[in-house]
């Protein structure tokens, strides 16, 4: 089983905060660009059966619904879809989009991933999110009331003033929101974005301890709600797991199209370059070979651990069986089922160390 | 030569007075140095000493000179190391010259080493002519400054050629000054050889190069010459006069004379700077005084920061003793740090320029204990230990009892700072001796200080205490009893040997609870928590806590691109070689350094 994911790298307004690639959003470039991911959909769609499709960005809320039906009708043309195939699209809350959700609906998006961030209005424009708390719930509803039943929101922890009483707000709200899935991403400076030279901001960032409470808050008060976490940032509701990000974890197979998408495919890793042009005048995507010998013990293990399923015990080294047990006092990872081992939100927020040390 | 028309001299100032500068006008008024060649302050020739404006090492040059009278003077030229870890071989330049200028800041006035050497130059009965330098400066005042030499050096000073080194103002003066005042030698230059090693160092070609002052006799080609401390002998291969950029081998030397002689001497260590050169065939009776093997005073771990640097490291220090006598190392093991070396120095200038050397011309990365002094220990047996390393301290009780080095320091302030230098020296376990005004501004106080007090930091904290304008001078006194303990640092429990160093009893508990903060604010919080301890003797006198890391995850997910958290880890993998791995603690190289600046 292969996951498809399309990188969609269009934004009508860049976060301060975000790194990740995209360009300003042109309606043509869009038509150019979605042209090209069908061509390569011809070219050399998976001959393996296709279970999960992922439209990430970027903003691929931007394309338009029926863009978003030719994508889907080449990957029916031209790969073999299962028939439960999950199909996800990241939504950007803006505005009223019911015809849009309709249409999403329609044309086969079965799963949204909605990026709510927050639901205190202070906090969003903080953010610079060009969004309000109500459009986030709105957009929600909507959704649910056109028929997604599987929803994920994204949720910001240790943002710039963001105290345990806000954080339990919107913790609430959401969880009182009809969705089945939660990723929720500690705020992370990084280098070259506007966040990082805003002296105002980065005063007011929660320091690393406060930004843990904030992240084990969020672990307990969404378990409270039904909300299991499965991995680092991930929490859902029982069988609601994202299929396609579990792909990642498992080192299971995905094929990337698009501008700066990533790959696990054919036994590499590799990656096409962040050009949208290069992209788009290509009969074929250019690629650059990352590791020609992925998923080898040492990634899968590191990988595994990153979630609650963790790895067996007889995966590790006997370096790392040695230091287990003072990790397993000092409440970072737990052994469960006698032979496996697994981090605890505790260790989730420490995982960089905890994980090098078992992969020693 | 006409010994008549020579002059043997040599400069003295306190550090920035312009000593250099004028060395260097000098040179260009005597027409030695073509301007094109000039390079600034030719005769510091080492990067370090042109950066730190001090010269670690003498150099000698000959010049000559046409003197208003008509007549062509010789004059030699010996530039003095400026700092106090070096006064032995301050003493030993002087000991080569007949006169001494005396260079004194026109704003500044008289500073702490402008006295010692002042005072060092009068024993070896200089005629010292003092200059007032920088009257460029708006805020010279030469009237007072002459003042202040005729009142506080107590040398006529009314005539003292005011000059601007700098802008090459009135240098001229001083020339004649040196012609009129500065005596000729005297020596006889048939009598046996006698010359006064003042310096050496080590030549890849000839071997070492020892620069000499003859005070009887003559030396040439060919001789073979005996040095008298050693007892060691060498057949001349080359004699002759330090030009500003080369030596020229003229292949004899006579009594008055400043030069250089090369014997195919294969080690400094037989060069000892004041020793006495005679002849092996018709030696003199006895060697000239003053000479005395130089000690060193400061002890200190150095390690390479890799491990594998070791043989490095060790090459390192040898090519450095190859021009340093007074650099001693040899090797030694630390549970913490591994392979190094203990190195002993002159005092804390020259510690730091050794490491500094180390690291830069010989690109190593090193980690230093803190420096210890010579403690003198009697045990209940009676016999009795010197200890340059607080790791081999004897257990208390077999302890009977114990010494400290001491010295007599002089230290200069404004008058508005004596009250900060007083609490000080009080802190730093000074007993006050004496306190002068120097003028309606200016003091010095006089205090013995435990040489252990002033090794760590004392000066940096002199600076801070005073806004720069305190200077320091100190020499060795002898030893005294004490109240000293070993003080350990713990981490996890374990002990950590290249942190423990001696103490006084009194301060053992301050300087305990300040390592401790220190560590904790440098060593980086890690999976788990870490503590600090300091003890005396198995007793806890101090703890911290570096509380476990919390934070120090990659949360996000690029579409599936890990590449990201493998760079983690693999970085975190780098990370943990350029710690120190003691226990199950890590330690970065900046904890060990931070605990050597307590004062910050």
């Amino acid at each position: 089983m292969t996951g498809l994911y399309f990188h969609i790298p269009f934004c009508a307004k860049k976060c301060p905060y975000c790194d990740f690639f995209s360009v300003p959003y042109h309606k043509e470039t869009t038509s150019q660009y979605v042209a090209s991911i069908i061509r390569n959909l011809a070219a050399y769609a998976p001959e393996d059966t296709v279970d999960t499709v992922y439209f990430g960005g970027g903003t691929p809320s931007l394309l338009s619904a029926a863009q978003i039906g030719d994508i889907l009708n080449a990957c029916a043309k031209y790969a073999h879809l299962s028939e439960n195939t999950e199909i996800t699209l990241e939504f950007n809350p803006t505005g009223e989009r019911t015809q849009y959700l309709r249409d999403l609906r329609k044309v086969g998006i079965n799963r949204l991933s909605i990026g709510t961030q927050s639901f205190s209005d202070a906090q969003l424009s903080l953010l610079g999110r060009t969004h309000r708390a109500a459009d986030g719930i709105r957009t929600v509803m909507t959704a649910y009331e056109q028929g997604f039943y599987n929803i994920s929101c994204d949720l910001m922890l240790a943002c710039p003033h963001q105290s345990e009483i806000i954080l339990s707000e919107t913790l609430n709200t959401l969880a009182n929101l009809p969705i089945t899935h939660v990723s929720a991403y500690l705020l992370q400076v990084e280098e070259g974005t506007p966040l990082s030279r805003n002296t105002d901001l980065l005063a007011a960032l929660p320091d690393d301890d406060a930004s843990v409470d904030r992240y084990l808050q969020a672990v307990q008060t969404l378990a409270e709600y039904g909300f299991r976490q499965y991995e680092v940032s991930s929490f859902a509701k029982s069988g609601f797991e994202s299929r396609h990000n579990m792909k990642y974890w498992k080192c299971e197979p995905f094929l990337g199209i698009g501008a700066g998408a990533h790959s696990c495919y054919g036994g590499k890793r590799f990656a096409v370059p962040k050009d949208v042009a290069a992209f788009c005048n290509s009969r074929i995507q250019p690629t650059e070979i990352i590791d020609d010998a992925p998923c080898q013990a040492q990634e899968k293990l590191m990988l595994a651990l990153r979630m609650t399923s963790g790895a067996a015990l007889s995966e590790l080294s006997v370096n790392a069986l040695k230091v287990l047990p003072r990790l397993r006092n000092a409440g970072y990872v737990t052994v469960y089922d006698d032979d496996r081992v697994s981090l605890t939100p505790k260790g989730f927020a420490v995982s960089n160390a905890v994980i090098s040390m078992l992969l020693e | 030569m006409d010994s008549q028309k020579i002059r043997n001299f040599c400069i003295i100032a306190h550090i920035d007075h312009g000593k250099s500068t004028l060395a260097d006008r000098i040179l260009e008024k005597t027409e030695t140095v073509a301007q094109r060649d000039m390079e600034q302050q030719i005769l510091d020739n080492m990067d370090l000493e042109r950066e730190r404006g001090i010269t670690i090492k003498a150099r000698a040059v000959r010049l000559n000179y046409r003197a208003q009278d008509g007549e062509l003077y010789t004059f030699n030229l010996i530039d003095t190391p400026g700092h106090v870890d070096f006064n032995y071989e301050v003493s030993r330049s002087l000991a080569a010259c007949e006169g001494a200028i005396l260079v004194v800041d026109a704003s500044q006035g008289i500073e702490a080493q402008t006295l010692a050497n002042t005072y060092l130059a009068i024993e070896h009965d200089l005629e010292v002519v003092p200059v007032v330098n920088k009257i460029d400066l708006p805020s010279a005042d030469p009237e007072r400054v002459c003042d202040e030499v005729e009142n506080v050096i107590g040398i006529p000073a009314m005539d003292a050629p005011r000059i601007s080194a700098k802008m090459g103002t009135n240098v001229e003066a001083v020339l004649e000054k040196i012609v009129s005042d500065i005596p000729a030698p005297v020596g006889d230059p048939d009598a046996p050889l006698k010359a006064l090693i003042f310096d050496s160092y080590y030549d890849s070609y000839k071997g070492v190069i020892i620069y000499v002052r003859v005070k009887d006799g003559t030396v040439k080609v060919g001789d073979t010459i005996r040095l008298m401390a050693t007892g060691s002998e060498f057949v001349v291969t080359e004699t002759g006069y330090m030009s500003p950029s080369s030596l020229i081998n003229t292949g004899t030397l006579v009594a008055g004379e400043v030069g250089y002689i090369a014997a195919s001497i294969k080690s400094i260590g037989d060069t000892q700077v004041g020793d006495t050169v005679t002849l092996a065939e018709n030696p003199c009776e006895e060697a000239l005084p003053g000479y005395r093997k130089v000690n060193p005073m400061v002890f200190s771990g150095i390690y390479p920061a890799d491990g594998a640097k070791y043989g490095d490291l060790r090459d390192a220090l040898e090519k450095l003793q190859l021009n340093d006598a007074a650099l001693t190392f040899e090797p030694e093991t630390s549970i913490a740090l591994g392979f190094g070396f203990r190195c002993g120095f002159l005092g804390l200038l020259h510690m730091e320029i050794i490491q500094e050397r180390l690291e830069r011309e010989y690109n190593l990365d090193l980690i230093t204990t803190a420096p210890s002094v010579i403690y003198k220990v009697t045990l209940t047996d009676g016999t009795v230990q010197y200890i340059d390393n607080p790791t081999n301290y004897p257990d208390p009780s077999l302890l009977a009892s114990a010494e400290e080095p001491m010295v007599k320091a002089d230290i200069l302030v404004p008058s508005e700072f004596v009250g900060n230098i007083m609490d000080l020296c009080q802190d730093r376990r000074g007993t006050f001796k004496d306190m002068q005004y120097l003028d309606d501004t200016r003091v010095t106080l006089k205090y013995e200080l435990p040489l252990n007090e002033i090794v760590y930091d004392f000066f940096d904290a002199l600076k801070s205490r005073t806004r720069g304008y305190a200077s320091f001078d100190y020499e060795l006194m002898g030893y005294a009893p004490s109240k000293l303990v070993k003080l350990d640092i713990l981490l996890n429990g374990d002990i950590v040997d290249a942190l423990s160093f001696i103490v006084h009893a009194d301060k053992a508990y301050p300087r305990a609870r300040k390592i401790a903060e220190k560590l904790k604010d440098n060593i980086p919080r890690q999976l788990f928590e870490v503590p600090i301890q300091a003890a005396v003797g198995g007793k806890i006198i101090a703890r911290e806590t570096v509380k476990a890391m919390r934070k120090d995850v990659l949360a996000k997910c690029y579409g599936g691109d890990i590449t990201r958290k493998k760079k983690l880890l693999e970085k975190q993998k780098e990370g943990k070689k350029r710690m120190r791995q003691l226990g199950t603690v890590e330690v970065p190289q900046e904890a060990f350094m931070s605990v050597l600046k307590l004062d910050e």
